[in-house]
């Protein structure tokens, strides 16, 4: 059970595969693969069958790699070791169920029937708020789920972007909250304040935006490349200096709304905001087009532009990009620029889509920080990022039903988003529990260990 | 800081030739002066700024008339300013410094004093002080837990999740048991849990740490909102009732006037914060263990050669840091107020602030813990005399601060060299 990658100092390695080539039948052959001649630490940790063994059938190969510690694997059992945690977490939870378990030894049946009634019920809606509720009758009702679902994906996927870039640049961008803040202010103003002809008026909205995140992502990147002031630090200060800010700007005439006495500015102007999908009655709105637009984009830039090459040499090794001849200083602050531009756009489809159309001290929740978690579940590659949004998207959505249908308040999500993380971000402890095979662990490493 | 530094900047970083460290800082101090004399001096008005020894407008009191405050200690810190450009003994640096920035203070205070509406010109040191006193306190909590973590080499992001649960398992068990001990012991392990997963993640499973602190963070908030849903909210008077320290007086001691009242007449979390400060410096710095903690955060490989067992030691500093984190958290739930969700509301991102302002001492962080109570404090004073400073500005002042210091304007901070690095041994 020992980690089968202990030198994981360096930042994540180049993506070879993705999740569903690593379950593919044909990379399971045990034909050794070059790669691994260069990590005899995995190498070691494989235990490839030897080649001179008859060839097992496919089926069994398949077999083999499903129960292996693949992404596709951990990422499941994650999700449901962390169901597993919350649905204990009910069950404690819930006088009424606790008190059938002082007599459990007497009848045990009762105990259990009230902890799978409470908790099958509570996991259902969940389901049904996320995906699809059978007995929705009607086309708005049968797609609700999905627009919610797909209404709190969208400003994920652009913080999940931004802290996934930063990270395969090799830096850890705790600041998306904060710079998600600066470009919700500026996105409202922007909205509100400026008359401009529709479509225009988005355009410049969404721009201003992602201008605020840009600037608020420029101050730790350009900190980091002057002076060496650790990101991980000057983004959190950030987070709460935006914070204060937004809760400052709200309050002043001009943008407060002269109606309400309450912190609450002017609403944006319909002209500004981002065009509803389905209909007026579903809230799926078009930021989920720009959001898959983004992770085009991210891909792009990382995988197939000069820049995304620099990033990822500098994320992997900052001495050896430098002797390279590429420049270190101006990759971060150009990291952070794009990072920054990210989640400012995230911030901005808080305010021009759906969710709300007016500033509030509460307006983006904690779309930064869960970006954060969407990025590490996404293991930092941009559709694996979109993918995690929409779980956690999904998540949201369900949550809501949840808290309103079983009486299961909402932060029972953030448990699960933040045990889902934790079991992903510890595949070594996925794979003791569940005696996986050890087979391609290596790539599941996700963190990159970095000391401040 | 310097450790993740970019070599070509860290020269730069070297000062050298006629711009060194305590000119920059003069050179600021001296604007920062010339701006307090002209622009306080012109905002304050003629009344008497007055500074009561007490909590209330009587009693013993300083005054001063608001506009030759305002410029007086403007020019007092412009001197202090110019001193330092000039060019003094290093030994006078932080002197003059210190001299410089509290003069700007006052200043900046004839001017709001002075200014504010009759009947409410006056400023209570007493209240000022006992108030940056209690805010401060769970920072300084917060910020043990980061220097005993970080000095071994484990970066504690969780600060803030270890306060919180702790405040939170201190109300639980302690309205159920109805004992203010047992919800101090059981703070202490609701700290110690966060803090443990935290070890158990960085250490076994070698997560990286700052990942695993965001995450724990998000966790406790998850775990405390839901069980507080569940229970708490739906019977407050079983669950979220728990019983609270009162003040201790000590004798003759609380009797000092000014410092009496604020340092004296405080709780038990008070005193704890004050000698868990004293204890853990010495500790660090005098003892054999102080010594392994810290060649276990600088150089692991060096000290498991001369047999220091790394994980272990780590192991314990980090579980140690929770029981302190949590002792935190319990300063509000059991003295305070009853818990409510995410109470801790950022305040242990504060105390990682103070930590890296602190420089990752003990001493260093209660002194940054006090400022950034002050500051605190202060925003408070001056919502309530309806200052026309708004009140996030001052908010935003510890966070801008640490900025400064992580950006090495207001000296150099270095983290323990082997901070937020997995060991593995062989």
């Amino acid at each position: 059970m020992t980690n089968p990658n202990p030198a994981s100092g360096s930042p994540d390695k180049e993506p070879a595969t993705d999740a569903l080539q690593a379950r593919g039948e044909a990379r399971a052959t045990p034909t050794a693969p070059a790669g691994d001649a260069e990590r005899p630490v995995a190498a070691t940790a494989m235990k490839l069958p030897p080649a001179e063994q008859p060839r097992p059938s496919l089926g069994k190969l398949f077999l083999d790699n499903l129960w292996a510690a693949n992404t596709v694997t951990v990422t499941v059992l994650a999700v449901v070791l962390a169901m597993l945690v919350g649905a204990v977490l009910i069950i404690v939870s819930d006088p009424e169920v606790l008190a059938t378990y002082s007599y459990i030894t007497a009848r045990p049946t009762d105990a259990l029937n009230a902890s799978w009634t409470v908790v099958s019920e509570a996991y259902a809606n969940l389901f049904k708020g996320a995906v699809f509720d059978p007995d929705a009758v009607g086309f708005t009702a049968a797609m609700g789920p999905i627009s919610e679902t797909l209404t709190y994906t969208a400003p994920l996927v652009f913080t999940g972007l931004s802290v996934a870039l930063a990270f395969r640049g090799g830096l850890f961008n705790i600041g998306a909250q904060g710079q998600a803040t600066i470009g919700v202010i500026l996105a409202a103003v922007a909205g509100f304040a400026l008359p401009l002809p529709p479509g225009v008026h988005l355009l410049v909205a969404l721009l201003a935006g992602a201008l605020g995140g840009a600037l608020w992502g420029f101050i730790p990147g350009i900190l980091k490349a002057r002076t060496g002031a650790h990101e991980v630090i000057n983004t959190i200060m950030l987070n709460y200096v935006a914070v204060y800010f937004l809760t400052w700007i709200i309050v002043q005439s001009g943008v407060q709304d002269p109606t309400r006495s309450d912190a609450i500015s002017k609403p944006v102007d319909a002209s500004a905001q981002l065009p509803r999908l389905l209909g007026d009655n579903l809230r799926v709105h078009a930021g989920i087009l720009l959001a898959v637009l983004a992770t085009w984009f991210v891909a792009w830039l990382l995988n197939r532009s000069t820049l995304g090459f620099e990033l990822r040499a500098v994320g992997a090794n900052p001495d050896a990009a430098r002797t390279a001849g590429i420049s270190v200083t101006k990759t971060y602050v150009l990291v952070m620029v794009i990072a920054g531009l990210l989640a400012g756009l995230g911030g901005s489809n808080m305010v021009l889509g759906s969710t709300a159309d007016a500033l509030t001290p509460l307006v983006i929740a904690q779309i930064g920080f869960d970006g954060i978690l969407v990025a590490l579940l996404g293991r930092v590659k941009p559709w694996g990022v979109l993918l995690a949004a929409l779980l956690f998207g999904a998540l949201q959505a369900g949550g809501n039903r949840m808290q309103s249908y079983s009486g299961i308040s909402l932060e029972l999500v953030t448990v699960l988003q933040a045990l889902i993380v934790i079991f992903i971000a510890a595949p070594a402890l996925v794979k003791a529990i569940f005696q996986l095979r050890a087979a391609r662990a290596a790539r599941l490493q996700t963190s990159l260990a970095k000391g401040w | 800081m310097s450790t993740t530094a970019v070599p070509e900047v860290a020269v730069t970083a070297v000062d050298e030739g006629f711009w060194t460290r305590a000119r920059k800082a003069g050179a600021v101090l001296l604007a920062l002066g010339v701006l307090a004399t002209v622009l306080f001096g012109a905002f304050a008005t003629d009344q008497q700024a007055r500074f009561t020894l007490s909590e209330t407008e009587g009693g013993a009191a300083l005054e001063i008339n608001g506009t030759v405050g305002a410029i007086l200690f403007g020019v007092i810190a412009a001197a202090a300013g110019a001193a330092l450009l000039a060019g003094v003994p290093k030994r006078w640096f932080t002197l003059l410094l210190g001299a410089g920035l509290v003069a700007f203070v006052l200043s900046f205070l004839c001017w709001q004093v002075s200014a504010a509406p009759e009947g409410r010109n006056f400023m209570p040191l007493v209240n000022v002080l006992r108030g940056t006193f209690i805010l401060a306190l769970p920072l300084t909590f917060g910020a043990l837990a980061g220097v005993l973590c970080e000095r071994s080499g484990v970066v504690n992001v969780a600060i803030e999740g270890q306060m919180l649960m702790g405040a939170f398992s201190g109300a639980l068990f302690g309205s159920i048991s109805g004992s203010v001990w047992v919800g101090l012991v059981a703070a202490a392990i609701g700290g110690a849990f966060i803090s443990l997963l935290l070890a158990v993640f960085a250490i076994r499973y070698l997560v990286d740490q700052v990942v695993m602190g965001i995450v724990l963070n998000l966790l406790a908030v998850g775990v405390t909102g839901f069980l507080y849903e569940r229970l708490m909210a739906t019977d407050a008077e079983k669950y979220n009732s728990a019983p609270r320290f009162g003040n201790w007086e000590i004798p003759l001691l609380s009797d000092i006037p000014l410092l009496g009242p604020a340092l004296f007449r405080g709780n038990i979390f008070l005193y704890l914060g004050l000698l868990l400060v004293l204890v853990i410096h010495l500790a660090l710095f005098r003892t054999r263990w102080g010594l392994r903690t810290r060649s276990v955060g600088e150089h692991p490989t060096a000290a498991d050669t001369v047999g220091v067992r790394v994980l272990g030691l780590r192991y314990r500093n980090v579980i140690m840091a929770g029981l302190v984190a949590g002792i935190g958290g319990a300063s509000y739930t059991l003295a305070l107020y009853s818990f409510t969700k995410n109470m801790i509301g950022g305040k242990g991102f504060i105390a990682l602030a103070a930590l890296i302002f602190g420089r990752w001492s003990p001493t260093g962080a209660l002194l940054a813990a006090l400022f950034f109570g002050f500051a605190d404090q202060l925003a408070t004073y001056l919502g309530a005399i309806g200052s026309s400073i708004p009140d996030q500005f001052l908010a935003m002042l510890p966070y801008l601060a640490t900025i400064l210091a992580v950006a090495g304007l207001v000296g150099k901070v270095r983290a323990p060299a082997a901070d937020g690095k997995p060991y593995v041994k062989g």
